[in-house]
């Protein structure tokens, strides 16, 4: 991605500047990160948090750069977000996947001359009920993302049906304190529906399935203290398209939030076959300002 | 810069406490003493609510709230609820939570900058993160009542 130098430059500058002004009242890292598809969470899985700082009388914003490297493909995400009250969050992402090795078996099995994939995610979460960290039932939050493919040629070419689709999910998370050595162990459950092929980076519906499914996303993570959190993620995938098999995702992360101005979380991410190419693993790397 | 609670007061208020509370040191070897223990007793407990008393001054988020406190008793009051929440010899002899925060209308934004405050406090007193935990959990409950939901 082409943009990279100049969106660091700006989440830099942003979280410099921002420095002087108030940053929002939650605690540290109850705002979870943000995830490949824009929306507050882990890496892969949305949680019912909302992202930044903003607490009840507040508002808040996140900026942040992803980039997964597994063993054929690339991921690069910039995303941002902002959020009201603690009540609505609403967030962009751009997600581009470099095909690599995948170019030579588009260019001979189909005659497709492309090297990447790229797709436009807009999104919106409401919490619904609770307080992750006060509420003895935990967090309850819904949220949308609308996805766009920005150049649906290869996901049509291997037989996916849209260039669009909306995942609807609902989300779950809670704290308990001192709950694992002494130390608070976040838990998530989220259930989304959804009709996307490897996320809607392959387009939406495909020969095999083309209705919406249920899939079940699940994450933990135990704070080591309040600037460490390692956990692991897990998402259960839809399998639509009959070019490819598709496997559920999950990973192991820690992140590390100095303070509330910066997250940075590394990742070790398995994501199963993906488009004909095999047992995709490989590391994951993410940074978010917070304003 | 105008104060609401004075610093002066705080201080003034630490020589008396460790006058006054010199007798109530000595706590049972019980595992559920030892929180307290690690807490620093009730001598560490006053220090902490202390600290608090200054995060608390200083936070424009929440200080209006404490205008014109009577510091003395504030300070006693909360020490001897956090000995007693943590294990310890002490007896909360304050009001009721919901009683005495019912008409202040505190807020999330509000409530998240005092529990800030008082992870900072403990942190500034090396009080480790599990016993920070352990606190916080028995704190949490709290909570409705605090907000008056
Ligand atoms: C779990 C959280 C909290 C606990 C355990 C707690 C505990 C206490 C205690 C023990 C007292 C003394 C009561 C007495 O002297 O009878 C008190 C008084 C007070 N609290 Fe809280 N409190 C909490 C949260 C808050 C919050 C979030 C605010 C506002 C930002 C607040 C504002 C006050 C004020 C202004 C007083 C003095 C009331 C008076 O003396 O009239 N408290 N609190």
């Amino acid at each position: 991605m082409k943009d990279v130098p100049v969106l660091l430059a700006a989440l830099l500058l942003l979280t410099a500047q921002s420095a002087f002004a108030d940053i929002g009242s939650r605690i540290w890292a109850t705002g979870g990160v943000t995830t490949i598809e824009g929306s507050a969470g882990g890496g892969l899985v949305p949680w019912a948090l909302l992202g930044s700082y903003a607490s009840d009388e507040e508002w808040g914003g996140t900026l942040a750069l992803s980039r997964a490297e597994t063993d054929d493909y690339t991921l690069a995400v910039i995303g941002a977000g902002i959020n009201w009250n603690n009540r609505v969050e609403l967030t962009v992402a751009r997600q581009s996947l470099d095909l690599d090795a995948l170019v030579f078996t588009l260019s001979n099995g189909f005659g497709l001359e492309q090297d990447e994939l790229n797709q436009d995610i807009f999104g919106a979460k409401i919490r619904l009920a609770g307080d992750v960290l006060y509420s003895p039932w935990g967090q309850w939050s819904a949220g949308i993302q609308y996805k766009r493919q920005r150049d649906f040629t290869v996901p049509a070419a291997i037989g996916a049906r849209d260039d669009s689709g909306t995942d609807v999910y609902f989300s779950g998370s809670k704290v308990f304190f001192a709950a694992l050595f002494d130390r608070n162990l976040l838990v998530n459950a989220t259930a989304r529906a959804t009709r996307a092929n490897q996320g809607g980076l392959l387009g939406f519906g495909g020969d095999r399935n083309n209705s919406y499914e249920v899939m079940a996303e699940a994450s933990a993570g135990l704070f080591l203290n309040r600037r460490w959190l390692v956990g692991a993620e897990y998402r259960q995938k839809p399998d639509n398209l009959g070019f490819a098999g598709e496997d559920d995702w999950w990973d192991l992360f820690v992140a590390w939030v100095p303070d509330r101005r910066l997250a940075v979380t590394a990742a070790v991410v398995s994501l199963g076959d993906v488009a004909t190419l095999e047992d995709q693993q490989g590391l994951y790397l993410s940074l978010q300002g917070s304003f | 810069m105008t104060r609401l609670i004075s610093k002066a007061a705080i201080l003034g208020l630490v020589v008396t406490a460790g006058l006054t509370l010199a007798g109530c040191q000595s706590a049972p070897e019980t595992p559920e003493a030892s929180l307290y223990q690690k807490l620093g007793k009730r001598a560490g407990i006053a220090q902490i609510v202390e600290d608090l008393l200054f995060l608390i001054v200083d936070d424009e988020r929440i200080n209006q709230q404490f205008k014109g406190l009577d510091v003395a008793s504030f300070h006693r009051n909360l020490t001897d609820q956090l000995c007693q929440l943590s294990g310890g010899p002490c007896t909360y002899s304050g009001r009721g939570m919901r009683e005495v925060h019912a008409d202040m209308a505190i807020t999330d934004t509000q409530f998240n900058a005092l529990t800030e405050n008082l992870i900072l406090a403990m942190e500034e007193n090396g009080v480790g993160t599990g016993a920070q935990n352990r606190l916080l959990k028995r704190l949490i409950p709290l909570y409705p009542d605090v907000r008056n939901l």
